[in-house]
């Protein structure tokens, strides 16, 4: 699979001078699965751009949404796709004890938030609930499993043959473990991270502002780190900037970690518009 | 060993965070964890003991109805939650660490996860004078 970061920054879309080479655009990543098939992971700003490079194609587009908190959705209305009568998308998102997705979502996709409403979107549209056991879309495997971040938040984690991504843009792994990291089967995510390929983490705070900001759902980079190391993934994408960091900054967190030791995965930049191979 | 349900992973944070004495079980009865006040009433370190399954937990326990008869295991509030998925609550002596019969208070309900899944039950307990 191929997957590209279109949108790689956290909470607010940070767009400037200064954030040029990390991006402005809040959380979207594509993922290209070998036949063609087209998984969006999250309808952040950065979902603006990918919409442009598949306008008037017929195929199938599946949307996960990790959770609707804004800086997840703020791009759906932006999907140009969504506009193509002839194409067919389907919406994943987490599940709700009381209201079902397209409720949920026609909070922000309706007037006075947004001009357009669900149901007046021409393409044919399916919204889902993810569901608790592992599921298929084309050739790949799915698994959706609640994290910790406030609200009803899922990570995914996708398998295309023996190679699998693990995305986990918004979340706390630290707060449930007694003294992280440690104890694997108590730790947020774990399974769905476990030996990934390729793991896109949450990495929004410096140690200092995290200690002001437990329970927030977001982790420090040192906790990130730490996070894809207990997991064993081979790869890790630093994921969800805090609008507040500008590339310099991004840079000496990035060196903090290269300089505290031996790595046990190969640590890549998450940076707004890279290509991945899986 | 396969990661735990996000919801139990909480429901311990937050267990660990009170003062009450607080057991966390999983569907099958097996208790998962016990939080320091709990420690005290089981006269066990959740340090040393781990995970213990319902034979060993309840043998620890030993709750005594208030006519001096043994509380069976299915009338405890935690089994009443785990098994007919509903809050019980009762009353029963303990023999605590310190060798002293304990009257206690316990109230326990289920957890229960989206999609009416059973994650397993917490149980509360309180000395009553």
């Amino acid at each position: 699979m191929k997957v590209t970061l279109w949108g790689t920054r956290g909470s607010l879309a940070a767009p400037g001078p200064e954030t040029i080479r990390y991006g402005g655009n809040t959380s979207c990543v594509e993922v290209r699965g070998e036949g063609g098939e087209l998984l969006v992971l999250d309808a952040g700003t950065g979902i603006q751009r990918l919409g442009a490079t598949v306008r008037g194609g017929r195929g199938r587009i599946d949307l996960m949404l990790t959770h609707l908190h804004m800086d997840h959705i703020q791009g759906l209305g932006f999907f140009e796709p969504l506009y193509e009568p002839a194409r067919e998308i389907h919406i994943w998102g987490p599940p709700s004890p009381t209201l079902d997705l397209r409720t949920r979502l026609a909070r922000y996709l309706s007037p006075p938030l947004f001009p357009v409403g669900l149901r007046d979107l021409p393409c044919h549209l399916t919204l889902h609930n993810v569901p608790p056991e592992r599921f298929e879309i084309g050739g790949f495997e799915v698994e959706a499993e609640l994290v910790c971040h406030p609200g009803s938040t899922v990570g995914y984690r996708i398998a295309e043959g023996n190679r699998s991504l693990a995305y986990l843009p918004d979340h706390e792994p630290a707060l449930g473990v007694r003294a992280f990291p440690a104890e694997r089967e108590w730790t947020s995510g774990f399974d769905l991270a476990a030996e990934a390929d390729l793991l896109i983490h949450d990495a929004q705070y410096t140690t200092e502002e995290y200690r002001q900001r437990i329970g927030w759902g977001h982790s420090s980079m040192r906790d990130a780190f730490a996070f894809a190391t207990l997991s064993g993934a081979r790869r890790f994408v630093p994921f969800h900037h805090d609008p507040t960091h500008d590339d310099a900054m991004l840079d000496r967190l990035d060196a903090a970690v290269r300089a505290a030791g031996d790595l046990t995965f190969v640590l890549i930049p998450g940076t707004e518009g890279s290509t991945l191979e899986v | 060993m396969s990661q735990k349900a996000i919801e139990l992973i909480l429901m311990r944070q937050l267990a660990s965070s009170l003062a009450m004495p607080i057991f966390l079980l999983d569907p099958s009865g097996n208790l998962l964890f016990y939080n320091e006040p709990a420690e005290q009433l089981l006269g066990s370190r959740y340090d040393e003991t781990g995970e213990m399954s319902m034979r060993d937990w309840f043998g620890l326990f030993a709750p005594i109805a208030e006519d001096g008869s043994p509380v069976p295991v299915e009338a405890l509030p935690l089994s009443i939650a785990l098994h007919k998925h509903r809050a019980a609550h009762q009353t029963f002596w303990i023999k605590g660490l310190d060798g002293i019969s304990k009257k206690i208070g316990a109230t326990a309900f289920p957890l229960e996860g989206q999609g009416a899944r059973l994650l397993g039950a917490v149980g509360i307990f309180w000395e009553e004078s």
